[in-house]
């Protein structure tokens, strides 16, 4: 393989390869970069698109810190995207569990029944689910921000795949340990499949921080906005502060990193931890 | 400890049965070890006894219990795996330490309860051990330990050697015979392989598509095999199974008629069994009950005796030598068995005659 790729025609292969992946790479980080030059730059400065701010502050970091609404929208998002990835964690893998250990009749069409909803995107499922918020009184509160998400398809598809690569003489061993049902799923299966927990725990919170179409149908009044919507609402009213949406976006960013770089430890114990059987 | 009763045993798996009738009683104390070919309905039996299939038809007994809709936790048994089954998010203390799940007694006696077992496996200096840590022979003793702590009725080892390597093997089966006389424990151990069989049982059973063909100690199974299966099954290198005719109540077999001594009259085809160890290479001019005449095809030298692969018309058939001066290869050799050493089937019914 190496030997092959020596020639210079794998050389030109290789440079074409590294430019196209340049390209690449600028495109996603260039946005990012913008968004922190101009969170640094004063209002005056904002459509000059350098990438270094001629004087750079911190002072939007001041005004949008203790703007009260930003620290309200930014715990909204942080509550609901908690809570939403808890659920998600707890009842897709059990859903997931079940239907990946327990032979019962009907498995195959709940199976496929969740499946099909994975075919329905957001924004056909939006009406319905206004209209199902709205005759049950939860327009404009956190249930109804949350609801729509507490279980998801595709989770439940994540969490029974993996389920079903725990091998069954664990859940056998426990069962002849005296573990009662529940206590197998939550103190054997589970921990064994940390890894895909953390995945599923990964995606469910960015999908939930980042929300918006919902979140902005759902919600009217402005204590209840999430981080997103808030901050598009500071582009609307106030003929678009750039520097302050700028500003708020590149906090918003942190927990992202945060969850990441906290969770991704356990995706790499979780690898280890799978390879272990004999 | 208890011992087990097995009735008229039945497993379905829709509509094909997998377990046909089973009769069995495993005496308390006793180790028993079933054995047969891969499929054969062994581990799906154990899996009765133990609670983890519902039974399609007759009764366990554990005890004096009838245990046939009881929970597996009820049954009061432990249960080894082939894969060990340790769990790998604990340590090896806390492996040991859910044999007591359900146990009533408190933290301290269970920790202690956890390093007897851990010294009595040699697992007392890895009880704060990850099982990622351990090798192979270790993680099966935690296995074992956390079956043993918490004195069961009986022990189920569903091909608990499998995953190991000869050497290691070799090893356990030592150390699971001497815990065996050291708990005085009720047994049911499911193997594919012959020697563990032989090795470690009290009583051998031998099973075959879901059928139970004969059950024994293994020096009865080694003589007295009631079928060809078995002859064949139990003993290493296998049993040599020959075709003859029969006339006049003589064998017609090599170089002269073999008298049969059989209680019943003979069937007209006859298979002679003879153990490699008892077909030996006649020297020059040497006489035998039963002598053949044929080729040297491989000869294979083992130290203390040599086999030899002896071509007779089309069949293969495996004798021993001497280790000294063996034959050479692709010259004639003469080989002969004692009458003693001679088993007879139906060569219709491959019973025992
Ligand atoms: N869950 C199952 N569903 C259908 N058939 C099964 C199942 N488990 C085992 N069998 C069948 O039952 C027979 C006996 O299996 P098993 O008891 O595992 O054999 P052994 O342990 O002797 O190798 C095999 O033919 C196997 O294919
Ligand atoms: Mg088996």
């Amino acid at each position: 393989m190496s030997a092959a790729a020596v020639g210079p025609r794998a050389g030109f292969g290789r440079a074409v390869a590294w430019v196209l992946l340049l390209a690449g790479g600028l495109a996603m980080i260039l946005p990012l970069v913008f968004m922190f030059s101009t969170s640094l730059k004063d209002a005056s400065e904002v459509y000059d698109l350098r990438l270094l701010p001629a004087h750079p502050t911190l002072d939007n970091y001041v005004t949008v810190l203790s703007d009260g609404r930003f620290l309200r929208w930014f715990a909204n998002s942080m509550g609901v995207a908690v809570v939403v990835t808890l659920s998600n964690v707890f009842f897709d893998s059990l859903v997931g569990y079940t239907l990946a250990k327990f032979e019962f009749r009907g498995r195959y069409i709940v199976f496929l029944a969740i499946l099909s909803t994975l075919m329905i995107p957001t924004e056909m499922l939006v009406i319905p689910w206004y209209v199902m918020a709205r005759n049950f009184g939860w327009l404009d509160t956190y249930w109804g921000i949350m609801f729509p998400g507490m279980m998801t398809a595709f989770g439940t598809f994540l969490m029974k795949q993996f389920f079903e690569t725990v091998p069954n003489d664990f859940l056998e061993a426990a069962r002849v340990d005296g573990l009662n049902e529940f206590a197998i799923f939550w103190r054997i299966a589970l921990p064994l499949v940390t890894p895909a927990l953390s995945a599923l725990a990964i995606f469910t919170f960015l999908s939930n921080w980042t929300a918006f179409i919902w979140p902005l149908i759902v919600t009217t009044s402005k204590e209840l906005y999430t981080l997103p919507v808030g901050l598009s609402s500071f582009a609307v009213e106030q003929q678009i502060q750039w520097e302050l949406i700028m500003t708020g976006a590149a906090l918003a960013t942190l927990p992202t990193l945060l969850v990441f770089l906290v969770l991704q430890r356990y995706i790499v114990r979780g690898v280890v931890l799978a390879g272990l059987k004999g | 400890m208890a011992g087990i009763a097995i009735q008229d045993l039945v497993k379905r798996y829709g509509a094909t049965q997998v377990v046909h009738g089973i009769d069995l009683t495993v005496q308390d104390g006793e180790f028993v070890v079933f054995v047969g070919p891969s499929g054969c309905g062994k581990s799906t039996t154990l899996r009765m006894i133990a609670g983890l299939e519902d039974i399609d038809g007759g009764e366990i007994r554990i005890g004096d219990r009838v245990v046939n809709r009881l929970e597996p936790k009820d049954r009061n048994i432990a249960m080894v795996f082939q894969n060990y089954a340790i769990y790998p998010h604990m340590s090896v203390g806390e492996n040991i330490a859910f044999g007591l799940y359900t146990s009533k007694l408190d933290k301290v006696a269970k920790r202690a309860k956890v390093e007897e077992v851990g010294r009595i496996l040699g697992l007392d200096a890895l009880l704060e051990r990850r099982p990622s840590a351990l090798s192979g022979g270790q993680r099966q003793r935690v296995a074992i330990g956390r079956a043993m702590v918490r004195d069961p009725a009986a022990f189920l080892f569903d091909e608990p050697l499998s995953n190991l390597d000869a050497q290691l093997r070799a090893q356990m089966r030592l150390e699971i015979k001497r815990l065996h006389q050291r708990l005085g424990a009720t047994i049911v151990y499911v193997t594919h392989d012959q020697v563990e069989a032989m090795t470690m049982a009290d009583r051998i059973v031998v099973m075959r598509d879901g059928r139970i063909l004969q059950v024994g100690s293994p020096m009865d199974l080694y003589e007295n095999p009631a079928d060809v299966f078995t002859a064949r099954f139990i003993g290493s290198p296998t049993m040599n199974i020959l075709p003859a005719g029969v006339s006049g109540g003589a064998l017609t077999l090599g170089e002269r008629p073999v008298r049969l001594a059989l209680a019943e009259p003979a069937p007209p085809r006859i298979l002679v069994g003879v153990r490699p160890q008892e077909l030996r290479v006649l020297g020059e001019g040497e006489q035998a009950d039963l002598a053949l005449a044929g080729i040297v095809a491989v000869v294979e030298p083992l130290g203390p005796e040599t086999f030899v692969h002896v071509e007779i018309g089309d069949q293969l058939v495996l004798a021993s030598a001497a280790a000294k001066n063996p034959p050479r290869v692709g010259g004639a050799v003469r080989i002969g068995a004692d009458v003693a050493a001679l088993k007879f089937f139906d060569a219709a019914t491959e019973r025992a005659l």
